[in-house]
């Protein structure tokens, strides 16, 4: 599934299914923040708003905020990362996604990049 | 003597039957326990206390701290926390009866000297400051921030301005101070920082505004890094009509050369337990009293000790911000503090952040060959390297500070700031002789060259603790909070 994914420069990556779209963070971001013990999700029904900070994710060595790449109403949320936070060091880009959100409209995601560009973009972080 | 990694705890040494002391008999006649304590209130079975002996306690609680490390047993170079050593005769001190054998429900006129100790020790700390008056009521540098910002806030609101409700603060800032914004309900406004670990002072002049309730900023900041446009960012901030809160955590890099008050401060709070020489960690306990302007004062968490003639008495200010401690906050922690100041005075003062700033200086030049100096400018107290370099080895910065346990150092501040990757936070305090710096220096070298030739060496480190490597994400995830007994099934 991961080649539909297309990721943020925050390291989030996005799936999107219609207007549902799914988020959850890079295997770069995940190796960066280390072991997670805590994820802070929002609740169904909440409004992001692009650009803004969601969740938190808590790990080791620090709190993360994740950036919502569009605006909308979660739908969704991976309940099972209250009790299993390590799903997302383990499984970033599967079992570890975060939230559904759904947009009003069409997604737009034009502005992000192909996991060929990302990989590119992550040679010069 | 290996120290074992397991140590029994005092309830798992019980041996039923043991005893450690024998009551006397009893000489005056016996009333019977429901007498005197109503039924609802007795307990139906003993307490599950443990049975040992004296011998047994006195070789528990002495092994326990051989397996810490502390100031007292080595190098503690913890960046941001200032852990210097606390001398032994302050110690002495608060033990005199007039110190510790007081009574905060005494009446004031028995306890003058209490008094005028808790008024000269604010007088010392508005003259180290810089500033007007003092409330020594917080009990921690995060809680001098809260109420800090209270007074802030009871200052805006005071002149109809509660509408400023943006905090500003520096992206290279403690976590405390937006977590104390969200405590008094501000939003925190982050602030970038330029390419020299400053403020980006263009940034600022955009982000200021109507609603700007003030900057919350560290100076020198959590890089070491003392900020040269800290007059103009005041000034900015100042005309945008916000106030200046001084993170005080790093002041012992400027004690008897920069006032904060001088360079446009408004609020100050210090770390009596960092930069005043009192024990920290484990509880300390802490003080973190908070100084301000002149026009700040009234607001100020009281009580507070104000003078008349010859006699201290103990006042709220006009529009305090109200109690933010019980009684008059940590009394004995206020006399080693004040006994730290009048024993080195003024000049003295001075020399300890002069030599915290040589110190550190010197290591940073003995390190920077070998790791990675984000910001190569002279620091203050404290400096800041990267480890980033040590990744294509399969070292972390966590790897490394674990492996610093094995030479019997304690570990710098690592992963903070949060501006620099792989952040190591190294302060080493005016109280460590260059050659223990220097041992330091040196031990630090050769673990940068056992990360190259032998990562396995830091990656699988300590080996040298009664503790080895500890599963920290197990303990964040699942943590044991407290020991319970078996056999109640407690929960």
């Amino acid at each position: 599934m991961s080649e539909k994914l297309l990721y943020t420069k925050e390291h989030e990556w996005v799936l999107v299914k219609g207007n549902i779209v799914r988020i959850g963070i890079s295997d770069y971001a995940q190796n960066e923040l280390g072991d997670i013990v805590f994820v802070d999700l929002p609740s169904v029904g909440d409004w992001v708003e692009e650009g803004e900070g969601f969740c938190a994710l808590e790990s080791v060595k620090a709190v993360s905020d994740v950036y919502a790449p569009v605006s909308g109403k979660v739908v969704a949320v991976n309940e099972e990362l209250e009790d299993s936070p390590e799903l997302i060091n383990e499984s970033p880009l599967d079992k570890g996604w975060i939230v559904e959100i759904e947009v009003e409209g069409t997604p737009q995601v034009g502005d992000l990049m192909s996991e060929q560009e990302y990989a590119e973009y992550l040679k010069g972080v | 003597m290996t120290l074992r990694a397991d140590v029994p705890l005092i309830f798992e040494r019980s041996t039923p039957g043991r005893r450690g002391y024998r009551l006397p008999e009893l000489d005056v006649p016996e009333t019977p326990l429901e007498e005197l304590i109503p039924q609802e209130y007795l307990r139906t079975e003993p307490p599950a206390l443990p049975e040992v002996s004296e011998l047994e306690v006195v070789r528990h609680y002495t092994q326990l701290p051989r397996r810490n490390h502390g100031v007292d047993v080595g190098f503690y170079p913890l960046g941001s926390c200032t852990m210097k050593y606390n001398p032994r005769v302050h110690e002495d001190l608060v033990s005199l009866p007039g110190l510790s054998a007081i009574h905060p429900y005494q009446p004031e006129e028995t306890v003058q000297g209490a008094l005028e100790l808790i008024y000269n020790l604010s007088e010392h700390l508005a003259a180290i400051a810089g500033l007007a008056k003092t409330s020594l009521q917080p009990a921690a540098g995060a809680h001098g921030e809260l109420s800090g910002l209270m007074v802030i806030k009871a200052y805006h609101n005071h002149r109809g301005e509660g509408h400023r409700t943006e905090m500003l603060v520096p992206d290279s800032a403690h976590g405390t101070n937006p977590a104390s914004c969200a405590m008094v309900g501000y939003k925190v406004v982050e602030v970038p920082s330029n390419e020299r670990g400053g403020v980006d002072v263009e940034a600022l002049k955009k982000l200021v505004g109507p609603n700007t309730a003030g900057l919350m900023l560290t100076n020198p900041n959590t890089l070491g890094l003392f900020d040269e446009n800290i007059c103009q960012i005041a000034q900015i901030v100042h005309e945008a009509g916000g106030l200046l809160y001084y993170d005080g955590a790093n002041a012992n890099a400027i004690m008897g050369v920069v006032r904060p008050g001088d360079t446009g401060f408004d609020v100050v709070h210090f770390n009596l337990h960092k930069t005043f020489s009192t024990p920290h960690g484990g509880g300390g306990p802490g003080a973190g009293p908070i100084v301000v302007s002149e026009k700040l004062a009234p607001f100020l968490p009281g009580p507070v000790v104000q003078k008349d003639g010859d006699q201290f008495r103990l006042v709220m200010p006009e529009h305090s911000v109200g109690r933010v401690r019980s009684f008059y906050g940590n009394f004995l922690v206020y006399a080693k503090a004040y006994a730290y100041i009048l024993s080195h005075g003024p000049q003295g003062l001075r020399e300890v952040s002069a030599t915290a700033v040589l110190n550190a200086n010197y290591v940073m030049n003995k390190l920077k060959d070998v790791f990675e100096l984000p910001y190569e400018r002279i620091c203050m107290h404290e400096f800041v390297l990267s480890g980033s370099h040590l990744k294509k080895y399969g070292v972390r910065t966590l790897d490394l500070a674990k492996r610093l346990s094995d030479y019997g150092f304690h570990a710098p501040t690592v992963y903070f700031p949060l501006i620099v990757d792989e952040a190591i936070m190294i302060e080493p305090t005016e109280t460590e002789a260059k050659s223990t710096l220097d041992e330091f220096i040196e031990v630090m070298r050769q673990i940068a060259e056992e990360a190259k030739e032998n990562p396995e060496m830091l990656t699988s480190a300590p080996h040298n603790t009664p503790v080895k490597r500890v599963d920290e994400a197990r303990a964040a995830r699942h943590p044991v909070l407290r020991w319970k007994p078996e056999a109640s099934g407690e929960q």
